[in-house]
């Protein structure tokens, strides 16, 4: 097995979902980078499970897997709301709260 | 190469080779055939009645919630699936959990339709 | 046809233990379902139903104490769940907050004419959450408890319909939130990878037995665990969402968001470092420590330029996180106690706090500014004086409770040498201190001239309701007399401290 291999491409994934992120104004595509880290955690979970011969990660990837659709449920329909009130998802215009 | 890059060797070679297949193909045939565009020819096929509107189309945000709702509850079914493959093993107790398990999702279920979330516009 | 499946051991599961989560989970099932089918609840119902369910963890909590103090720790479900004194603890105090902010709630929703079985419903299931992240033996437990929590407490702060402010609020928790719990699930990823394991036990076990001869991954794997948990508990750096979402949610979800949800992260934050790391604490420690010194610092001084109130207590709970670090980073058990004390005093400090703040805000909920707060002690002196000894609380000045929450944590860092951290600790309390006086000050010194009231339609604070009444007065009267004797919540707390069975 090519652990590192796995643990590469995870790691880029993470650091892509990072970026898109920080640098994303569009509330979707920032929801879609959160998935991409997600993802890169079960590509990590599934690599670790197969070397270490444990099923522990291959379940936890489908917990992640299951929570994430709830997590993206509940994003998504924030995004929706904001749009309803601002015809506009980019994140950059939330400004109501300031100290 | 280790052996498990040589078993994903094959996968890449057959996956080149369909490739290689229909790219032929698809060559050879717009080589070969006749190219007369009529308007009537280039419109977008749409089982036959006359398309309306553009190419380009976006559905309504409307329908949100149903893409929404089908997402979380198929999501679900990777709970389903290995608990099916061992649902003899599991007995009774494997029972019951999913029975609890269902009835909390269908109670999600039943609370959007209550909130009149579930009819179609 | 079928071969004869072979059975698999179903799990031990303990049904007494699972009582507290049960309720919470039960009587959120059971809220949603009623709502569904009635259409017209009577008003007080939800409310009165979530504060029966609190009650109901409170009391089932007591004889589980008694048991776990007996017999000890357990754990079951195949080594998943753990229970043992800090988890029954942490499940009181969330116990009491729950009570807190439906009384609290009740009295908002019916001000602002907002509909309202979903917040309790949601409350219920953010408890919920944050007992299974108290009882969690194993990391695939810690994370689901962590997503009920959060993304129960998400809906929560979007829930006020009509304030722009309440749903940017939300979508900044989320985010960062969600943020948060995907870099949480990597350093989950790499410590699984670097073990082999996700059960609390069988980390702690691989980690005390084996001498890892390349800890890099165990080490990147612990830094991305603690920005998750941090972020979760507003610790300086990851502190950036908390005083926009303190300042744009429904104060009574603030409460819940300041004591319940903070209350659970530093029980996960105990569990994990403390108790599953604890023989690498020498590796973890530093960064605990920097991190502590950055919140206390970075929470006491930004607070003191704030005009808002609610952004001020938000500042003075990210420093109150970085007192709660200061005792994580002491990794002893008597840190881990004084640990514990703290979050019960704040758990009464927070709800105290921000149920004056939800009198004072009036309909609509925007009078935050520290000028609603001007002259209070003449015109409401009963809510002015609770609202000035719960400032004091937070002040941490002798003969309140956050007095003695202050010198536990301070002690258990000098008792592990951590002389620097103490020091900066006290000047940084010292540094707060002067935020609580600002609103002091505004509240006794500062006379509004009564003429410009008039022309300026007289911000006058309604009379508050029963329930923030009753979450006031149960809040101060605790903090003084826990202030003068401390011993009973100390020795629980000495108790509760954490047990890591099973494997």
């Amino acid at each position: 097995m090519l652990l590192n291999q796995f643990l590469l491409l995870a790691a880029a994934l993470f650091a892509i979902g990072v970026y898109g992120v920080l640098a994303r104004r569009n509330g979707v595509l920032v929801l879609m980078s959160i998935e991409l880290i997600l993802n890169s955690v079960n590509i990590n979970l599934v690599a670790f499970s197969a070397v270490s011969a444990t099923v522990g990660g291959e379940i936890f990837a489908l917990f992640i897997i299951a929570v994430a659709a709830a997590e993206v449920g509940v994003g998504l329909a924030m995004v929706l709301l904001l749009y309803r009130n601002r015809r506009s998802i980019d994140l950059t215009e939330i400004d109501q709260l300031r100290g | 190469m280790s052996e498990f890059l040589r078993s994903w060797l094959v996968l890449v070679v057959f996956g080149g080779l369909a490739v290689a297949v229909v790219g032929t193909f698809l060559g050879l045939g717009s080589l070969l055939r006749p190219q007369r565009a009529t308007e009537q020819k280039v419109m977008n096929y749409e089982s036959g009645v006359d398309p309306q509107g553009d190419r380009w189309s976006q559905s309504n945000i409307r329908y949100y919630v149903f893409a929404l709702m089908f997402v979380l509850f198929d999501v679900e079914v990777v709970f389903i699936f290995p608990w099916a493959a061992r649902l003899e093993a599991y007995g009774m107790f494997g029972l019951v959990e999913m029975a609890i398990f269902i009835f909390i999702l269908a109670l999600g279920l039943f609370y959007a339709w209550r909130k009149r979330l579930l009819r179609w516009i | 046809m079928f071969a004869q499946a072979e059975t698999v051991a179903t799990p031990e599961v303990l049904w007494w233990a699972l009582v507290p989560l049960l309720v919470l989970a039960g009587a959120a099932v059971l809220l949603l379902t009623v709502a569904s089918l009635v259409r017209r609840l009577p008003e007080w119902l939800p409310a009165a139903w979530t504060i029966v369910a609190g009650l109901a963890v409170l009391v089932s909590v007591v004889p589980l104490w008694n048991e776990v103090q007996d017999d000890g720790a357990r754990s079951f479900l195949a080594g998943a769940v753990g229970i043992d004194g800090s988890t029954l603890f942490v499940t009181a105090l969330l116990a009491v907050a729950v009570v807190a902010t439906a009384l609290l709630s009740r009295a908002y929703l019916t001000r602002e004419d907002l509909p309202g079985v979903e917040l309790y419903v949601l409350l219920l299931l953010s408890a919920a959450g944050g007992v299974v992240m108290a009882s969690a033996n194993d990391l695939i437990v810690l994370f689901l408890g962590l997503e009920l929590l959060s993304i129960a407490v998400y809906v929560m702060a979007a829930l006020h319909l009509r304030r722009i402010q309440s749903q940017e609020a939300a979508l900044k928790y989320f985010v960062l939130g969600a943020f948060a719990s995907a870099f949480l699930l990597y350093g989950i990823a790499l410590v699984y990878g670097a073990t082999g394991a996700t059960g609390l036990a069988r980390i702690a076990g691989y980690l005390s037995t084996t001498i890892l001869l390349e800890d890099g991954m165990l080490m990147a794997g612990f830094g991305l665990l603690l920005v998750g948990l941090g972020f979760k508990v507003a610790a300086v750096p990851f502190h950036a969402w908390a005083p926009d979402v303190y300042q744009g949610a429904p104060t009574p979800v603030v409460a819940w968001m300041a004591a319940g949800v903070k209350a659970a992260g530093f029980a996960a934050l105990l569990r994990v470092f403390v108790l599953t790391f604890g023989s690498w604490s020498g590796e973890w420690q530093p960064a605990v420590w920097g991190l502590a010194i950055l919140t206390v610092l970075g929470g006491s001084v930004v607070a003191v330029v704030q005009t808002d109130v609610k952004r001020m207590l938000a500042y003075s709970s990210i420093a109150h996180a970085g007192f709660l670090l200061v005792g994580v980073q002491a990794a002893s058990d008597r840190g881990t106690a004084a640990v514990l004390t703290y979050l019960g005093v704040y758990t009464l400090l927070a709800c105290g706090s921000f149920a004056v703040v939800t009198v004072v805000g009036g309909a609509g909920d925007d009078r935050h500014g520290i000028d609603a707060y001007r002259g209070l002690g003449a015109r409401r002196p009963w809510l002015a004086g609770a609202f000035a000894v719960l400032l004091l609380g937070q002040a941490g000045v002798p003969f309140t409770a956050g007095f003695v929450a202050k010198f536990g944590v301070i002690a258990a860092a000098t008792e592990g040498h951590s002389y620097a951290l103490a020091g900066i600790a006290m000047v940084s309390a010292a540094v707060a201190a002067f935020v609580y006086l600002r609103i002091l000050v505004a509240l006794y010194m500062e006379d509004r001239h009564l003429e410009d009231d008039d022309e300026a339609g007289a911000v006058e604070v309604d009379p508050a309701p029963w329930g923030p009444r009753i979450v006031i007065t149960v809040s101060v009267a605790l903090v003084l007399v826990l202030g003068v004797v401390p011993g009973p919540l100390v020795d629980l707390a000495k108790d509760a401290v954490p047990v890591l069975v099973g494997g």
